[in-house]
């Protein structure tokens, strides 16, 4: 469904992306792990079209994805809950829901999606008519990724879900991922929490200073010396 | 703030601070006792003072959108905005001339002329602003804060200049006895025209004694720029348009992936401010009278001082700056020089700068989570 060739992509002289290859089926949780730095939201970036690689492609269904402007990558089906929330402060959780939304049209859709949110973080209800930036950090999880769901995209891009949150915050984050994706939103999965993401997803791509440099199935990867040793902090 | 608004505001306080040693001159007519003995022996003139206030006000709040939604968007202050507004005060009287409205006393004439005035003033403005972000904003997006803000000063001399031009043209804008365009114009009193000509008094009280004298023209210009803010805000928050513009402002990024066109939005902003100003520029033109090649620079000064009294970005905050400049401008023009009121505006707009950047009403709750 997606798929990066070969994709290099630059801040300014800074080389951050060093020829990232990656593949995402239909249906599937894919996971990019990696320490600090390595590049994981630069790749969503780049995929979004915030950032633009200087070379490689990226495919989404077999269409070329590097040089549309961003809106257009949105309006194609792609998502994303982005490093650092970035909600909007200054609107409700209902604007900001809505803002999810504004590639559609279809009405009665967006309104079913709305209670579907809402059943899936109850919390974000209670808060409708409050300002975005007054939210606790993990309610502003909730809202980027409900957000990103009101769009009903066909790959959820997922940047650092468990990032600052408790840990029963982070398991409610992750059943929550498991659950979109068993209702048919193909996933891809940034995060340091190896353990955690490793747990939930099919395969994943590990990812050090901009190179992929070990890919393998979910199970694999968490049996993996190198990786158990680096990412999961078990000797 | 960034950097190049803080480059721009340290220029400017340098110039307030030249303009504040220069005000200690006419401190002599900053004479308290004085001027309370004048509001005392005549109380009605406050009132008076106050009235032109808030109908010059509500122009210079017009004109104060366009700063803050511009600055909202792309953190650039647009300074050819001041000078999009004298156009639209040209426009009017342009439309007015050829439609053959100011030379007539037909009343179904004279509301016509001025609404298709008022049509095209906005049309016309609101695609100047537009086409003056497209060419000189636009592709410097990216490039360093001062790159733009040079560029918008450029856009504001080559504006000032199309006045100039504008004004020379007797077959456009009535010369009324002046020679050239470097003259003032005179602005002929439409709605007044028509009221008489309606045998209707269009004071709703005066009294010669006193000095006071509410007209309907100062106070459709009051309303209509209340109607202008009140739809301005409408779609502000209720627009799927203006809900997008809002989100632009608040976070750039999260507005793409959202999957707003951001350079739809940007140009939608210049409209939007851009027709205000055009809106503003056949009210000043009815309400004050003069058309004039340079007026958008003390206008644009005005506005500009009111956006960033509200607190440059908060839409409520330029509405309320605007009221409050104009007033303050008034009783300047009233009780102190005429010739100082820019200073003291001037002043203001440091003495804020200095003291409290974020602008009277302070910065908006939850910024940053």
């Amino acid at each position: 469904m997606l798929e990066l060739k070969e994709v290099h992509t630059y801040y300014g002289n800074i080389h951050a992306l060093k020829g990232i290859s990656l593949r995402v089926e239909k249906g599937e949780i894919v996971t990019l792990i990696g320490s600090n730095g390595a590049g994981k939201s630069t790749t969503l970036r780049t995929i979004q079209g915030i950032n633009r690689p200087r070379s490689g492609t990226v495919l989404l269904e077999g269409t070329a994805l590097e040089t549309l402007p961003p809106h257009e990558i949105a309006r194609r089906g792609v998502a994303q809950s982005p490093e650092g929330r970035l909600i909007f402060p200054r609107m409700t959780v209902l604007e900001n829901l809505e803002m999810g939304a504004y590639t559609r049209k279809d009405k009665t859709g967006i309104k079913d999606d709305l209670e579907r949110v809402f059943t899936l973080f109850p919390r974000l209800k209670e808060r409708i008519g409050q300002k975005g930036g007054t939210l606790s950090g993990g309610e502003q999880q909730m809202l980027a990724m409900a957000r990103a769901l009101m769009a009903r995209p066909r790959i959820l891009l997922l940047d650092e879900p468990s990032m600052g949150l408790s840990p029963i915050l982070v398991e409610l984050i992750f059943d929550t991922i498991v659950t979109i994706n068993k209702e048919g939103t193909t996933i891809l999965l940034v995060e340091q929490n190896a353990l955690m993401a490793l747990s939930i997803a099919n395969r994943g791509y590990v990812i050090q200073t901009g190179e992929i440099i070990l890919t393998d199935t979910a199970p694999n990867l968490k049996n993996n010396e190198m990786v158990r040793k680096s990412y999961l902090g078990i000797e | 703030m960034n950097k190049g608004l803080r480059l721009a505001l340290n220029i400017l306080i340098a110039v307030g601070v030249i303009y504040a040693i220069l005000l200690i001159g006419p401190v002599a007519s900053f004479d308290i006792p004085i001027i309370a003995g004048e509001i005392a022996k005549n109380p009605l003139q406050l009132v008076q003072y106050l009235i032109i206030g808030v109908a010059n006000g509500a122009i210079f709040a017009l004109i104060a959108l366009g700063y803050t939604l511009v600055y909202g968007i792309i953190e650039l202050i647009n300074f050819a905005h001041g000078d999009v507004f004298m156009v639209g005060v040209f426009a009017s009287l342009t439309v007015l001339s050829l439609t053959g409205t100011l030379n007539t006393t037909n009343p179904v004439h004279i509301i016509l002329g001025l609404v298709l005035a008022l049509i095209l003033a906005i049309v016309i403005c609101a695609v100047l602003n537009a086409a003056v972000e497209r060419l000189a904003y636009r592709r410097l997006r990216n490039a360093p804060r001062l790159a733009p803000l040079i560029s918008a000063i450029g856009m504001s001399f080559i504006i000032e200049n199309i006045g100039l031009i504008w004004a020379g043209q007797s077959w456009l804008v009535p010369s009324f006895g002046t020679s050239g365009g470097a003259a003032q114009k005179n602005f002929p009193d439409l709605l007044g025209t028509m009221f008489t000509s309606l045998n209707l008094n269009q004071n709703l009280f005066t009294s010669s004694g006193i000095h006071l004298r509410i007209t309907i023209t100062g106070l459709i210009v009051i309303v209509l720029a209340g109607v202008f803010m009140l739809g301005l805000r409408f779609f502000i928050q209720s627009t799927t348009l203006g809900k997008a513009m809002r989100a632009t402002a608040q976070n750039r990024d999260a507005a793409k992936m959202m999957g707003i066109d951001i350079d739809t939005v940007i140009t939608a902003t210049f409209l939007i401010g851009g027709g205000l100003a055009g809106a503003a520029g056949l009210m000043a033109g009815l309400y004050n009278n003069t058309a004039w090649w340079f007026m958008g620079f003390r206008a644009g000064l005005f506005a500009f001082t009111a956006a960033v009294l509200g607190g440059i970005g908060n839409i409520e905050g330029a509405m309320a700056g605007g009221f409050l400049i104009g007033i303050i401008a008034s009783f300047s023009d009233g009780y102190l020089d005429a010739r100082w009121t820019e200073g003291w505006v001037f002043a203001i707009l440091v003495l804020i700068l200095m003291f409290r950047p974020t602008g009277l009403f302070g910065e908006q709750v939850g910024e940053k989570a």
